[in-house]
Parts: C-alpha cells; sequence; structure tokens
C-alpha cells in the first residue's frame, strides 16, 4: 500500500494550507507575510483571515481538504485558542496538524506541544523555517 | 531666570534684502520666545557653555509653516507629556492603579480597553471568552466606567481613552460618570482616539461600515464642538498603520489623509474648519531609522499647516500646527535578547524628541513577550527622563533644523506623501474623504501595508537587514526575562458584575432607549451622541447598543487582500 | 523561539484517519450522503487527474447531469466573489442545493497561490451554507480546465443543484472554464474601462447574462447603457442576454439576478438546441482528455526525444518527424487502451 507511506499531498502535490486567526484580535500583519512566504515556497494557502471560530476553520479544512492548519496568536491567547483547535479537529475524527505563529513564551512551549500542537513559530523563524514546518506537518498526515 | 542667549540665529551679510527679512523673522521670533513661559532647568551644556533657544534659519520654530516646531520655545517652556498607559483586569483594578499614579503626581490618565470593549462585545459574548480584561480593562455599562473613575474628580484630570468602533459610547459613559460625580460636560478634559479610518487600513478594530462609522466620527466632532471645549475627539494615528508594516512615509501619507478625510465629512457636516481644527491631533510611531523619523515628523507639521491652510481656508493658527502624541515602535521590539530594546527604545524616543513631540510613551523592553512588568515600565519612563533632564536635547528648539540630511529627508518624506496625496484626490474625484473610502473598498491601504511588511520580511530573511539578537549576534540570549502572568479570575468576577445590571436595571427603559437610538441611527441628519448618552444612563451595555446600530449601519467583513 | 516539531509527533495516530484510508467508492457513498469531508477528498482526487481521477468520473459521470452550472467571470476588482456570495444566497434561500468552485491563479514562478475568495463569501462560513472549495490554477492550463470539469461533474453527482463557478475573465483558461457553463455571467463594475476590456477579452460574445457590480457608485447607469446598445447591435438568436444591476456587498439585486438565471435555465432547458448543447459540452470534454491523452503519451512513449537530435540537426523537418510519430502512436493506441484504462481502485 503506497498510499499511505507517501505523504497525503506526494511530493509534486502542493501542500494545501488553511491560515486564520481565531478570536477577536486582529493583528494580521504576521498572518499575511506567512500567507506570502508560503505561497513563495510553492504552497497553497487557503486564507481565512480573520475572526474565525475553530467551527469555521473546521469547515474549511473539510471542503478544501487541508492538510495543515495554521493559526496566528497574538495577545497571548495561545493556551486557549491553540488546544481548542487542536480539540475540534479531534473530535471531529480528523488528524489534520495545527501550527501556531506567534510570540510565545519559553514555559508555554511544552504545554502546548502537550495538548497537541505540532509546532510553534516564533518570530524570529524565517521562511524556510515556516515552510519546512508547513511541510513536515503536512508529510506527517496520512 | 535669565535667557542665555550668546549665539542668536546667526546674522547674514548686512544690507542684502534676504537680510532684512532674516532679522523681522528673528525679531518675531524673539518676541514670541519671550512670551512664553520658562520651565526651571538650565540652559547650557554640562560644560557650561550657554545656548541659544533656537539657531539656523527662518521660518522659526513657532512660526507658518510649523516645519521646525509649533512653539518658539518648544521644550523650555514646558517639557513633552510623557504617558503611561493603564488599564488590567476589572475597573475596580484599573481605578487603584490611577490612584497610584495620581498620588505620585501624574495629571493624566491614559485608559486601555480590554479586546471586546474594543470591539463592542460584553464581557459575556462568546467571542469574548479570554480576552476579558487580558490587555485592559473591561467595561460593559456606565456601572464599570463608574468603579474606573471612583474616588477621582473628572474636572480635575485630563483623560486620555484609547477606544475607535464604540468611541461614542464610551464617550457617553464618561460623560454620564462625569454628571453622577458633578462634573459637567463642559470641564471635561481629555482625548478620545476614535479614529476609524485607519481600523480598515491597519488595525482591524472595525464594526461598522465606512461611511456610517464616519458619520459616528462626525458626531462626536460636531457635539464636542458644541459642548465639551475642553475634548479633543479625535486622534489621527499612524501608529498603527506602521505596526502593521507600512513604511515611514505610508504612515505619514495615510496618516495625514485620514486627517483631512475627518476634516472634510466634520465641514460637509456643517462645522466650520476653525471652530474644530484646533482640536484634532495626531499619534505617529517613532520607529528605529533614526533620520528617516525626524524627517518624518517634521514633514507632517508642515504638510498639516499648509493643506489646511491653502485647501480647507483654515485662519486659527492653531488650526494650522500638528499637535502629536508619538509612541516608540512596538514592532521593533525582540523577543531575543530582550534586554537590548533597552536601546531601542532609548533612540527611538530621541527621534520624537527631536522631531518635536507633545507627548510620548515609551515601550517597556519586555513587550515582544507579555504586558510588561512593573520594573519595565519604570525603565521605559526613566528613558524619557535621562533624554529629558541629562543629554540637553531639550533645550534648543528644533536643534537638527538646518542638517543638510535632515532637511532633505524632512523634504524626501513631503514629497512620497503628496504622491500618495495625489493618487487618493485622483481616486476621490477631488476628495481626499472619498478618495479613501475607495481605498478601503479596492484594498489600496492594506494591500500597500502589507507589500511593505513583506518586503522588510524578505531584507530581514536575505540578512540585508540585520537586527541585533535575531539575524545577527545571537549568541547570549538565556530566555529567562521575567514576565508577567495575569489573573485569570478576571473574567468571572467581571461576568459576576454584568450579570448583576442586567438583573437589576430597568428593562423597559432599556429597550425604548434602544428603540429610541435605531430610529435616530435611520436618520443620518440626526447627532446621535444623546440618543447613545440616554442608553448609557438606564445601563444598557456597550453590545446592546452596537448590536442595535448594527442593524442600522450594518457589519463590515474586510475584502481579502493578502 | 522556534520550535522545532515534536520530534516524531505526527497527528494522533490512535485517531484512523477515515478519509485517507478510504477508498474512491467508499468516500463517493460517503459524499453522497452529505459527508463533506469525503467530497473534499474526492474534489483533491479529481483535480490531481491520473488514474485516481478516472475512477472518481466513472463513479459521478452517470449521476451527473442533472446540476445548472453557472459560470461567474469578470476582470479582477468587480466584485465577483461577493456577487458569487449574494447569487448563492439567494439561490439558497429558494430551496437550491448550492456549490461553489472557486477558481484562481498560481504563482506562474512558485506554483504557489494564495486563496482568498472564502474571506468574501459571508456565506463559506455558515454551517447550512454552500459548499465551497477554492482551486489554484495550478500552471496547466489544459489541465486546470478538466480539473474544474470534473470537480463539477462530482459536486453535480453529489447532489448539488446549482453549481457556481467563479474565475477570473483575464486568460484563455478561465473563459473555456465559463464556456463550459449551462449559464454564464459577466460582471463589470461602473466605468467604460471595465465594459472595454471585457469586450477585449471576449467576455462579451460569451455572456447571458450581464452584471453591472457596484451599482451604487457613479456610473453605472452609463456601464448599463453601453451594454445594451452593444446588445442592440446583435446578439445570439433567441436569447438577448439581460443587463441588470446590483450591490453585492450589500445584498442588492440578487433576487433578481437569480431570476434571471432561472429565467435562462429554462430557456436552456426547453430550448430546442438543450440536446445540442449537451452533447456539445460533452464532445468538448472529451477533446480535452484526448488531448491531455495524447500530450501524455507523446510524452511517455513516443520517440520525440530521439526524433528531436535528427530534428536541430536539419536532417529531419519538424512536420516529418510529427508525421512519423503519429504512425507510431496510432499502431501503439491498441495496446495501450488496456494499458492506461483507469487503475483498479488501489486503496480500498
Amino acid at each position: 500500500m503506497t498510499a499511505t507511506a507517501e505523504t497525503h499531498a506526494g511530493p509534486d502535490q502542493p501542500v494545501r494550507v488553511v491560515l486564520a486567526k481565531l478570536g477577536l484580535d486582529g493583528h494580521d500583519r504576521g498572518l499575511k507575510v506567512v500567507a506570502r512566504m508560503l505561497r513563495d515556497a510553492g504552497l497553497e494557502v487557503i486564507y481565512l483571515g480573520l475572526r474565525q471560530t475553530t467551527e469555521s476553520v473546521l469547515r474549511a479544512v473539510e471542503q478544501e481538504d487541508a492538510d495543515v492548519i495554521g493559526l496566528s496568536i497574538h495577545n497571548g491567547g495561545h493556551m486557549t485558542l491553540a488546544p481548542r483547535m487542536v480539540e475540534a479537529v479531534r473530535a471531529a475524527g480528523m488528524d489534520v496538524p495545527v501550527v501556531v505563529g506567534g510570540i510565545v513564551p519559553e514555559v508555554d512551549l511544552g504545554p502546548l506541544q502537550e495538548a497537541g500542537v505540532f509546532a510553534v513559530l516564533g518570530p524570529g523563524a524565517s521562511a524556510a523555517d515556516v515552510a519546512r514546518t508547513v511541510r513536515a506537518a503536512a508529510a506527517g498526515r496520512a | 531666570m535669565s535667557i542665555p542667549d550668546n549665539h542668536p540665529p546667526e546674522a547674514a551679510e548686512p544690507g542684502d534684502e534676504q537680510d532684512s527679512l532674516r532679522r523681522e523673522a528673528q525679531a518675531r521670533w524673539r518676541a514670541a520666545y519671550e512670551a512664553t513661559p520658562r520651565r526651571d532647568g538650565s540652559f547650557e551644556t554640562m560644560s557650561g557653555v550657554p545656548l541659544a533657544g533656537v539657531h539656523g534659519d527662518p521660518p522659526f520654530p513657532g512660526e507658518y509653516p510649523y516645519t521646525r516646531g509649533i512653539y518658539p520655545s518648544m521644550y523650555r517652556s514646558r517639557l513633552w507629556t510623557m504617558r503611561l498607559f493603564a488599564g488590567m483586569g476589572t475597573a475596580a483594578d484599573t481605578n487603584r492603579r490611577f490612584k497610584k499614579l495620581l498620588e505620585a503626581g501624574s495629571t493624566g490618565l491614559s485608559t486601555a480597553f480590554d479586546m471586546p470593549t474594543l470591539m463592542g462585545r460584553d464581557s459575556d459574548d462568546p467571542w469574548a471568552v479570554g480576552e476579558v480584561g487580558r490587555a485592559g480593562v473591561a467595561v460593559d455599562t456606565i456601572a464599570d466606567m463608574e468603579d474606573l473613575f471612583a474616588g477621582i474628580d473628572l474636572g480635575d484630570v485630563s483623560t486620555s481613552m484609547t477606544i475607535n468602533g464604540p468611541a461614542n459610547i464610551v464617550m457617553a459613559m464618561y460623560i454620564v460618570t462625569g454628571e453622577r460625580g458633578g462634573t459637567h460636560r463642559s470641564r471635561l478634559s481629555g482625548t478620545i482616539q476614535n479614529d476609524i479610518l485607519k481600523e480598515y487600513q491597519a488595525q482591524k478594530e472595525y464594526i461598522f461600515p465606512p461611511r456610517p462609522s464616519v458619520r459616528l466620527v462626525t458626531d462626536l466632532i460636531r457635539f464636542t464642538t458644541a459642548e465639551m471645549p475642553r475634548w479633543h475627539p479625535v486622534s489621527i494615528s499612524g501608529y498603527h498603520i506602521r505596526e502593521a508594516g507600512s513604511t515611514a512615509a505610508q504612515e505619514l501619507a495615510f496618516t495625514l489623509a485620514n486627517g483631512f478625510a475627518y476634516v472634510e465629512a466634520a465641514m460637509a457636516a456643517g462645522l466650520d474648519v476653525d471652530d474644530f481644527a484646533g482640536r484634532l491631533s495626531f499619534f505617529f510611531n517613532s520607529h528605529i531609522d533614526f533620520f528617516e523619523e525626524i524627517g518624518k515628523f517634521r514633514a507632517a507639521r508642515r504638510i498639516w499647516a499648509r493643506w489646511m491652510r491653502d485647501r480647507y481656508g483654515a485662519r486659527k493658527e492653531r488650526s494650522l500646527q500638528l499637535r502629536f502624541h508619538t509612541q516608540t515602535a512596538g514592532v521593533s521590539l525582540t523577543a531575543q535578547q530582550p534586554e537590548v530594546n533597552v536601546a531601542r527604545v532609548a533612540t527611538q524616543a530621541l527621534a520624537a524628541v527631536l522631531g518635536g513631540t507633545q507627548s510620548l510613551h515609551t515601550d517597556s523592553y519586555d513587550e515582544a513577550l507579555a504586558l510588561p512588568t512593573e520594573k519595565a515600565a519604570r525603565i521605559a519612563l526613566r528613558t524619557q527622563q535621562v533624554l529629558a533632564h541629562e543629554t540637553g536635547a531639550a533645550s534648543v528648539a528644533d536643534p537638527l533644523g538646518g542638517s543638510a540630511f535632515v532637511e532633505w529627508m524632512t523634504d524626501e518624506m513631503e514629497r512620497r506623501a503628496t504622491e500618495v496625496f495625489d493618487h487618493l484626490d485622483k481616486l476621490g474625484e477631488g476628495s481626499i474623504l472619498e478618495g479613501v473610502y475607495e481605498g478601503i473598498a479596492n484594498g489600496y491601504f492594506v494591500g500597500e501595508i502589507a507589500d511593505s511588511a513583506y518586503r522588510f520580511e524578505r531584507e530581514v530573511n536575505a540578512g540585508r537587514r540585520i537586527i541585533v539578537g535575531v539575524n545577527a549576534y545571537t549568541e547570549g540570549d538565556d530566555g529567562d526575562t521575567p514576565i508577567l502572568h495575569i489573573d485569570e479570575d478576571t473574567e468571572g468576577r467581571q461576568l459576576h458584575r454584568l450579570a448583576e445590571v442586567r438583573r437589576r436595571r430597568d428593562g423597559a427603559a432599556v429597550t425604548d432607549a434602544l428603540e429610541r437610538l435605531a430610529a435616530g441611527a435611520a436618520d443620518p441628519t440626526l447627532n446621535l451622541m444623546e440618543p447613545i448618552i440616554d442608553c448609557v444612563r438606564v445601563e444598557t451595555t456597550e453590545g446592546e447598543i452596537v448590536s442595535t446600530l448594527e442593524g442600522v449601519f450594518g457589519t463590515y467583513t474586510e475584502p481579502a487582500i493578502v | 523561539m522556534t520550535a522545532e516539531p515534536a520530534a516524531p509527533t505526527p497527528p494522533d495516530r490512535a485517531t484512523p484517519a477515515p478519509a485517507a484510508a478510504s477508498g474512491v467508492t467508499e468516500l463517493f457513498e460517503r459524499a453522497r450522503d452529505g459527508d463533506r469531508r469525503a467530497l473534499g477528498r474526492l474534489l483533491t482526487y479529481a483535480e490531481r487527474g491520473g488514474a485516481r481521477a478516472d475512477t472518481v468520473a466513472v463513479a459521478a459521470w452517470p449521476l451527473a447531469g442533472t446540476a445548472h452550472v453557472v459560470g461567474i467571470t469578470g476582470a479582477p476588482g468587480v466584485g465577483k466573489s461577493t456577487l458569487t456570495d449574494c447569487l448563492a444566497r439567494a439561490a439558497g434561500g429558494d430551496g437550491q442545493r448550492v456549490a461553489i468552485l472557486a477558481v484562481d491563479p498560481s504563482s506562474p514562478l512558485t506554483g504557489g497561490a494564495i486563496l482568498g475568495d472564502r474571506v468574501r463569501m459571508g456565506s463559506a462560513a455558515d454551517p447550512d451554507g454552500p459548499f465551497v472549495r477554492s482551486m489554484a490554477s495550478r500552471g496547466q492550463s489544459g489541465g486546470l480546465a478538466l480539473a474544474a470539469m470534473a470537480a463539477v461533474r462530482l459536486l453535480d453527482a453529489t447532489g448539488h443543484n446549482l453549481i457556481i463557478v467563479e474565475t477570473v475573465g483575464i486568460g484563455q483558461v478561465e473563459v473555456d472554464i465559463a464556456r463550459t457553463a449551462d449559464t454564464t455571467i459577466v460582471a463589470v463594475s461602473p466605468g467604460w474601462g471595465d465594459a472595454v476590456q471585457a469586450n477585449k477579452a471576449g467576455l462579451l460574445e460569451m455572456a447571458d447574462i450581464f452584471v453591472v457590480n457596484k451599482a451604487d457608485r457613479a456610473g453605472a447607469a452609463d456601464a448599463r447603457r453601453d451594454l445594451e446598445y452593444m446588445l442592440d447591435l446583435g446578439h445570439r438568436a433567441g436569447w438577448r442576454p439581460p443587463v441588470t444591476l446590483t450591490v453585492a456587498t450589500e445584498g442588492d439585486g440578487a433576487d433578481e439576478l437569480w431570476k434571471h438565471v432561472l429565467d435562462h435555465r429554462r430557456h436552456v432547458r426547453e430550448g430546442s438546441d438543450h440536446a445540442d448543447r449537451r452533447s456539445r459540452h460533452a464532445a468538448e470534454e472529451i477533446r480535452r482528455h484526448l488531448r491531455q491523452r495524447v500530450d501524455s503519451l507523446v510524452e511517455d512513449r513516443s520517440g520525440l526525444s530521439g526524433l528531436l537530435a535528427e530534428v536541430t540537426a536539419g536532417r529531419l523537418a519538424p512536420a516529418a518527424a510529427a508525421r512519423r510519430l503519429a504512425g507510431e502512436l496510432a499502431g501503439a493506441a491498441g495496446a495501450s487502451d488496456t494499458a492506461r484504462a483507469p487503475e483498479p481502485d488501489s486503496e480500498g
């Protein structure tokens, strides 16, 4: 069964990633920069932008058959919003990894990974880091 | 105190016609200078060399077009205001912080609201979960506003409130709080940000679509012009445009364009430009590219003066003078080696002072990690005090004026901004206001800002632009900066408070007030301030007022421009 | 601050990944029962082409054919996504089960894309709203049109009776996609410029309905008049495209637009050329598949690379080389039929 061993997206197929911000926070500079970085690395970005809910993100992931969810979080909301997204994905019986971008204090990194967040990209992450991490997340998916 | 004046503005060759003009300018400046008060302080170098109040060429500070400053004596009369921003948890928590600041001699209070309040959502709204009282204070009803200012005489303080979409509602709450404490609205003094246009362009804390939102801004300008002579109804803000990733020139251009747009809207509503323009103020970012920032501040004053006089026909001097608050660039702070941010903040603060700011907020070095700790906030304030009292930067007005580089940079900033004004003027077919609406609708502003942000990011990525501690000199990040942790119980206490208000208030009176508000909103000629004040009096929540207005105005969603 | 991915912490393996592990047939059954995730995955297969796409197409074809397909196109900035959303709401309110396919260009340099149409479609986030799928052009012109057709067929076969395909009307591919719709809506915004551009792109000839969007702006009446004037000069027999005004951001004009779509649907279905039109579309689709198949045969198994040296050396004319290759392919065609048939569903 080669199909399960290969990544879902396959070597020649563009990885599809849904990018969103949950909650009220309107800081979308980082999200927009990341969207462009991923496009320029050859990924397909389904851009949802601001003020999404876990439900609207899930709905997009289902319909768009996305490989990865990218959440941008500021305002210190990462400890509530990111685990809530992971939970929602699991509750829906899905296996789509969640990558978080934003400022996350060192002490919260461990708990976030325990909560099931695939990776956290901080403000120092380069375009290459971002693309590599999202691809790695997609590759881990059956 | 005597006025040391051993180096008057240089004299040119005698007999020259220019020389006589120059001497006239010097005389005018000197008369104006001497008419202003002097603060305590010695205006000489640390080696004892006495300093003149100004050097270089006319037009001097205090003279049209105010490139060199709006006052002839600048910081010799009064230092800039050193502002501290407070707001956290419940209203009662912030009230305790306010009182501490007042006891320490502060006369200005600056209020930060939490995200639900800024977005017009009540604390018990599903969207508010996890955000209540976190990045500022939660205000749902007049009861919270009364808690916020309990025991403070509103006739004695100047209050700055950073809020935009629901500005009219918060203003109404402040007015009613004053009334109940015995201070009539005409005696209230302060500033409300109330700059909705930059929300569509950058900060994204919008509620209604642009046109009804600008009507609300105009309503507040009209209302304060008639009834609150000590209130500044709009603080036109470039800060957030810059934080969203714009260049300095874009910050300058978009902000001033928004200012022109409000002027046009208020004039279209029947106000005389000189009746309100003097109470408009600005809020700029001070980023790390030192001379570019200084050029930006100087150009801002010159452009504003010219446009107000020539395009909008303002006559009063005050209408032509651009006053501004500055905050150092939060986005320039790094999470890596955060102590290094103290140096960044100091440099940016110095640019603001050399650029002639009226007030200044310095960021705390740990803000890239979390809300500032008390120690970090103190260092930020101390940085301003070092600039004010140790460096001599406050002794001479516009000390860099006449520098070939700084003058060129000022001209260059103006030239770039003018290109943007031309574009907007064309988009709006002769109206900057219409041009700004169109630029919001077609994604011009967000697109330009996103392009600049991405360009910057790529430069950093490619190593063409060095950020110390991020892409160079990265060793030495020990990562153990202490950060502030917030009381998690705030939300529970606020929800309890709100439930109590909802239980005790007169429900019929609320419904009634909201119905009258909806009727008023449907009539664009009506000023909505009084109907909103009526709502606030009967303890209508902010969220209820916002939903009622959304019912008439609609809700804005932005076109996706990535 | 960059945390490396938690060593080997791929997503929870304990939870089976139902969509991925299932075969096309099972996915198809689930999609027909309204499983959005299954449909999402099948659309991915259809989009990628190859054997799995053929299996999907074979399953979908007998069940497709009942939906009405509306193409919406127009220059960038006329508000197509908002208009699409607007029409989807009106149709949904009228009891239609709506699906939207939003096609956007990929970056020609990197192959990546930013697909932002969902943001402008408020109904995309609505639990009872339409099924919305974004598709990037992926730089393969023929392939895109085929992928879009396959996706439409699949949406049709899974119970959607109104399918809206939104494309940016600037390239031939987009025009091709729009052309295969039952009803093609061409959107313009006020101002002559757009109408002229639309004319240049050949959009005017293919329109069944014109929409002047952003009709609250100056120039809307002029744009309508100009379009009517062009229609006065000539239009297809039997159907004069209506010109309708909308303010999509406010939902104004949506019901009228939907009414025009219904009128045109009736016209198409009751028209004498209905069967003809269907067979034209089918023929077009067969030709596209054929061209794609020939292209890949030429790449994979013809002696093209072998002949190239002779052609570049001037010993053989390109036309002669083509003739020789065509002969070889014709000879191989019978054998390749079995070799290239859709593979059985291998992951079931």
